[in-house]
């Protein structure tokens, strides 16, 4: 469960990212961040998962207030969160398999713990015929999909994707889709900020509009809302 | 940490070793050389330790008599010296036996130098060797002697000799070496450690991505900072042990030379002073890379 409590965020060029923003996603809640850039969105990202901390106001991320949050506490609370960007962000020299175990590793997983769920979760996105390849071997598509694997493989409750499909074609973005809302229906919140006005109008889920640092609509089934 | 972590570190702190290439070398040679001068001042001060030692007690006075001395005079000095509480032993020496020992002494070439003296002709006065207990009692003990003149009528001492200033002087020297070299390798050490620091810094830009991903996904700080710590210790553990193989090498060889062509100086031997030279090198060493990389981290890894 993710709330903000009239959340600020200045920064230090004076520019406000976002001016009292309000509001409480449930668990198992399928969120789309809609909205023009610079409008606040990767703002209202960052802050869930303590990249940036509010100016002003309170968040809390599975009920840790993460604006007070000390500095030793933040990984174990980021370890609850996946992080998903329109870039993938994989490790180039590692392989599909590495890609995803390094994401364990660093968190000190058991060896044999990792050897068992890495290929879980390459099997839920469907490359787990692809292990031993580089990223670079991949296409968008696919890259996006390690990304997610990583996102998923230690079990965060809550997503947050930032553009997922922004890099990727039409055909290729559907397919992105269902895994996210695969990863939705197992019961893991997900908080999706996008420009893509067909996804949005298609899987109708709830969509949170954001201008100008301001909530400026929030509808359970809505739609997209801007002509793009 | 697991024992799969702390493998995971080291691997990783060793890998980025041979991915610095140049830097690291860079890294690696500023720690030989600091370290090198350091061993060198090091065997040097402690060689010159203990040849002041033999020296000292080396430290022999020499009585000449005057050449008119006769030989009772010459028996009744000797009594006179060797009831002093201080001394250990007094020896005549003839002038015969003089000419012998400057013979001895020159060599081969003496004996074509001193071929006009004989024995009528000898221009040496008679002499003493007086040792001593204690090498501390030297200047009193030929005071002592030399105002045995005072009480003589004859005044037979011609000269009271011994290695005024030798002792001092030596130790002066071994002190001066000791603290020029202290403050040669702690210039250098601090040169060493930018360079490592420097080297990790190179590490931690190339890896930023990957530094992302780990804080992306809740890697603990202080995961992220251990490859560096250790890629820093093994900068300079590396470093170290280069430096003791040259100096192991170098200071046999030297023994070795020693041995066959200078036989006046004694060097210690390296089985004395392999383990205090292994032990004090390598902690300097890593103390410096951890110190190198510790600068790093602090600056560049914000974590």
């Amino acid at each position: 469960m993710i709330e903000m409590q009239d959340v600020w965020k200045t920064y230090t060029d004076g520019s406000h990212a976002l001016r009292g923003v309000s509001v409480r996603i449930e668990k198992d809640e399928f969120v789309y961040l809609v909205g023009p850039s610079g409008a606040g969105k990767s703002t209202f990202m960052k802050l869930i998962y303590r990249e940036e901390v509010p100016t002003k106001g309170q968040i809390s991320v599975n009920g840790f207030n993460i604006g007070k949050l000390k500095h030793r506490k933040i990984p174990f609370v980021r370890r609850n969160i996946g992080v998903i960007f329109q870039d993938f962000r994989l490790l180039p020299k590692m392989t599909v398999y590495e890609n995803v175990a390094f994401a364990m590793e660093v968190i000190e997983a058991p060896k044999k713990v990792i050897k068992r769920r890495v290929p879980e979760v390459l099997e839920l996105v469907g490359l787990k015929h692809k292990v031993n390849s580089l990223p670079a071997q991949l296409s968008g598509g696919e890259q996006q999909r390690i990304a997610i694997a990583r996102a998923i493989v230690n079990n965060p409750s809550v997503i947050v994707a930032d553009e997922p499909t922004g890099n990727l074609d039409p055909e290729t973005s559907w397919g992105i889709m269902k895994l996210l809302e695969e990863i939705n229906y197992r019961g893991t919140t997900i908080v999706m900020a996008t420009h893509n006005k067909d996804i949005v109008n298609t899987i109708r889920r709830r969509v949170i509009a954001i201008e100008h640092g301001h909530i400026v609509r929030d509808v359970v089934r809505g739609d997209y809302g801007y002509d793009n | 940490m697991t024992i799969n972590t702390v493998t995971r570190h080291i691997r990783e702190g060793g890998k980025s070793i041979f991915r610095n290439g140049w830097m690291s070398i860079a890294s690696i040679s500023s720690i030989v050389i600091s370290l090198f001068i350091l061993g060198v001042f090091i065997l040097l001060s402690f060689n010159l330790n203990t040849l002041t030692k033999q020296i000292d007690s080396q430290v022999q006075i020499r009585v000449f008599l005057q050449l008119n001395t006769t030989k009772e005079q010459m028996e009744l000095l000797q009594t006179d010296i060797g009831n002093m509480a201080e001394v250990s032993k007094v020896t005549p020496i003839s002038k015969a036996e003089g000419m012998k020992l400057l013979q001895q002494s020159l060599g081969e070439d003496g004996k074509e130098l001193l071929k006009g003296y004989t024995e009528k002709t000898n221009p040496l006065p008679d002499s003493m060797t007086v040792d001593v207990y204690n090498p501390d009692t030297v200047p009193m003990v030929a005071k002592k002697i030399q105002a045995l003149n005072d009480t003589n009528s004859e005044k037979p001492i011609w000269q009271v000799k011994y290695g005024k200033g030798t002792v001092e002087k030596l130790f002066k020297i071994t002190e001066a070496i000791r603290n020029g070299g202290l403050i040669l390798v702690a210039g250098l050490a601090v040169t060493a450690m930018f360079l490592i620091a420097n080297t990790i810094k190179v590490t931690i830009m190339a890896r930023q991505r990957e530094i992302g991903i780990m804080k992306l996904v809740g890697a603990t700080n202080s995961f992220i900072r251990w490859p560096f710590f250790i890629e820093g210790m093994l900068i300079g553990l590396l470093g170290s042990v280069i430096t003791l193989g040259i100096l192991f090498v170098g200071y046999h060889q030297l023994i070795l030379v020693s041995q066959n062509g200078m036989q006046f100086i004694q060097l210690i031997p390296l089985q004395e002073l392999w383990l205090l030279l292994t032990g004090l090198l390598v902690v300097l060493g890593v103390l410096i890379g951890v110190w190198g990389s510790t600068l790093s981290i602090r600056k560049f890894l914000k974590v």
